[in-house]
């Protein structure tokens, strides 16, 4: 009894395991303050008549202590269960904390009030569905990590991927889509030779060119080259007098045609750069590559 | 001490009263390989260890160069070399999974048949889904959404609000949709996918790492709105199926082929990566092959990939039975730390 200033003294000035100093100010931890700040009223230990609220398991318990037990540790504490009904909680506790130090019936009062409000709190919350955080060892996340780069690297994902159309397309789901024809695509799969081939052939027939023989249109042309050509060397001068001379003009043209023949030729020999124009060979053997030099010019 | 044993020494007996060590007994030459942890004295143990490593290394040198060797003359005399050694993989040393499907397995046609995916894979209903968040979404998780909306086709986007997981269930049945994907953030990354089936499927919670936006892709292509192609690798356990056929009712069962749009799901090791391209098919001439045997340029299709879309890797962590209800739920699946104790252990 008179012990409860020493107490304090001791508690406060000295050292008090359950005190806690905030920047808001100084609390008490034990577990049977009423007000849960640390002050000389509300010191549980400093304090021989002394009552409390307490809760386990969502139930409401009044716990008090008096003089009387403070010898008995064991049985310092007298606990009653409260009922769930608020009001009839607050009229139990008038009941029994009757006489009491009116501060003390306030502050159970008070107390009681904010679990009652908690406790309606907790179950509405609890009915919602929560997200839970759990927290994973660093070791676990590292190794994850680890194993996911691992994993990443033995997939081959683009091989994989294009091995996996690769067969799709195999088996022909896609035909008939496709924007080659499958003719040709199945040439390419089969025989990649054949193409190679085909190509050289059509070189072949790019080189050889057939004339068919244009009759006036012929002649007209060699006249216009030979009025073109006034000066030529002298051989073909001397072809041009000899036949004109013996013959009349009814041969003229074969004659023409002759010399046309022969100048021709002759130019083919010696100014083959002069005319730039088509020669009828058929017959030959080099015909095809003389006729393809004529073309180069 | 006589804990010091000098090798040639000894019988048979005294090794195995040892205890470890590997003793070879072939007949006569018995060689006794100490193990370096039972010496006390760090100068010694230290040289033996090295010891060891050195003839260790010798060995292995010496078993290469005789195979190279063995090869070589096989080449040259014309005969077939010596089969080479198929390199130890861990999808080679695998832990034989009792679960795998094997493909004459009537118990797995029977759950395919009665499985929550048959109304949408049979073509009786095309798929819907909804997508939404969790409570609190930030930076990324918008932007991933947004990827997901282009290539997932059918989909919708929800603001979550702070309505009830439980309660989105009911509405997104009521309005008649086939799946529902929760999009969850933490510390500004989307980090986990929940994948709920409507209207009485399967939950699957699924841990999203690594994911890269279509934006941070090199060369990136632009998805069409054509229905994707699906390809669905190395789903292997029947687990694995039920996870596959899950991916394979978010996307409408009849892929536009013109469109030549392909998502990919590739399990390995039980990571599934998610990729979304575009490809087409090109024919290519290979040049004639340096062994000279013939000179002939061959033509081959080869297959053409561009990336579009996003990148993201998918872990699963629970599969449940029923719609989203962890504490009354039924879990098929979920993932322990224990099990991933042997690194040759996959589920999928």
């Amino acid at each position: 009894m008179q012990h409860d200033e020493v107490i304090w003294q001791v508690i406060r000035h000295k050292h008090c395991s359950y005190m806690a100093k905030i920047e808001t100010g100084i609390f008490c931890r034990n577990q049977y303050n009423v007000t849960g700040i640390c002050n000389r009223s509300s010191c549980p230990l400093a304090n021989s008549r002394y009552a409390t609220i307490r809760d386990h398991d969502g139930v409401f318990y009044l716990y008090m202590k008096t003089i009387e037990r403070a010898h008995m540790p064991k049985n310092l504490w007298e606990r009653i269960k409260l009922p769930r009904n608020y009001e009839q909680a607050l009229e139990m506790i008038d009941k029994h904390l009757l006489y009491w130090p009116k501060l003390l019936q306030h502050k159970v009062k008070q107390r009681l009030t904010k679990m009652t409000q908690m406790r309606i709190r907790m179950r509405k919350l609890a009915l919602k569905t929560r997200e839970v955080i759990i927290p994973t060892p660093r070791r676990d996340i590292k190794r994850e990590q680890r194993r996911e780069v691992k994993a990443e690297k033995a997939a081959l994902l683009d091989k994989a991927i294009e091995t996996e159309l690769l067969t799709r397309l195999k088996t022909g789901i896609y035909n008939d889509i496709y924007n080659y024809p499958e003719s040709l695509f199945n040439k390419i799969l089969d025989d990649g030779k054949k193409i190679v081939n085909e190509v050289e052939e059509e070189d072949k027939e790019v080189g050889v060119i057939e004339y068919v023989e244009g009759d006036d249109d012929e002649l007209e042309e060699e006249m216009e080259d030979m009025e073109d050509f006034s000066g030529f060397p002298s051989k073909e001068s001397y072809l041009e007098d000899s036949d004109e001379e013996d013959e009349d003009d009814a041969e003229e043209q074969v004659v023409i045609h002759k010399k046309g023949r022969a100048l021709k030729k002759s130019d083919d020999n010696g100014k083959s750069k002069k005319k730039s124009r088509v020669v009828v060979e058929v017959e030959e053997e080099d015909g095809g590559t003389r006729a393809l030099k004529s073309l180069k010019l | 001490m006589g804990f010091k044993r000098k090798k040639g020494d000894g019988d048979g007996e005294e090794m195995e009263s040892e205890g470890r060590g590997k003793p070879s007994f072939n007949g006569g030459g018995q060689k006794h390989v100490i193990l370096p942890s039972m010496i006390k004295n760090k100068d010694k143990r230290s040289k033996v260890y090295a010891k060891q490593k050195q003839e260790k290394k010798l060995e292995k040198q010496k078993k290469i160069r005789e195979r190279d060797a063995a090869e070589k003359r096989a080449l040259e005399l014309g005969e077939e070399p010596p089969q080479k050694q198929i390199p130890k993989t861990i999808e080679n040393t695998r832990e034989s999974d009792e679960t795998v499907c094997r493909p004459d397995d009537e118990e797995l046609f029977a759950d395919i048949d009665a499985d929550e995916f048959n109304p949408v894979l049979r073509r009786e209903v095309t798929p819907k889904i909804l997508i939404t968040t969790c409570r609190f979404n930030s930076t990324r998780g918008p932007a991933f959404i947004s990827e997901l909306l282009s290539v997932i086709p059918n989909s919708h986007y929800q603001k979550r609000g702070t309505y009830d997981l439980k309660k989105i269930v009911e509405y997104a049945t009521k309005k008649d949709f086939t799946s529902l994907i929760v999009v969850h953030t933490n510390r500004r990354e989307p980090d986990a996918l929940l994948i709920i089936g409507l209207p009485n499927g399967p939950t699957a919670h699924f841990k999203l790492s690594n994911l890269v936006l279509r934006k941070d892709i090199k060369n990136h292509g632009n998805p069409t709105s054509h229905e994707p192609e699906l390809v669905l690798n190395n789903f292997t356990t029947r687990l694995g199926n039920r996870v596959g056929r899950f991916f394979q009712s978010l996307f409408p069962p009849d892929p536009n082929f013109r469109g030549r749009r392909v998502v990919t799901f590739h399990n390995q090791r039980d990571f599934i990566f998610f990729r979304h391209h575009r490809y087409i098919f090109d024919i290519k001439e290979i040049k004639p092959s340096d062994k000279g045997k013939d000179g002939v340029s061959q033509e081959r299709v080869k297959p053409r990939l561009q990336e579009c879309g996003p990148r993201f890797t998918l872990k699963l962590v629970t599969l449940q039975h029923g719609t989203f209800d962890t504490k009354g739920g039924e879990f098929e699946w979920v993932h322990k730390p224990e099990m991933d104790t042997s690194r040759r252990r996959f589920f999928l």
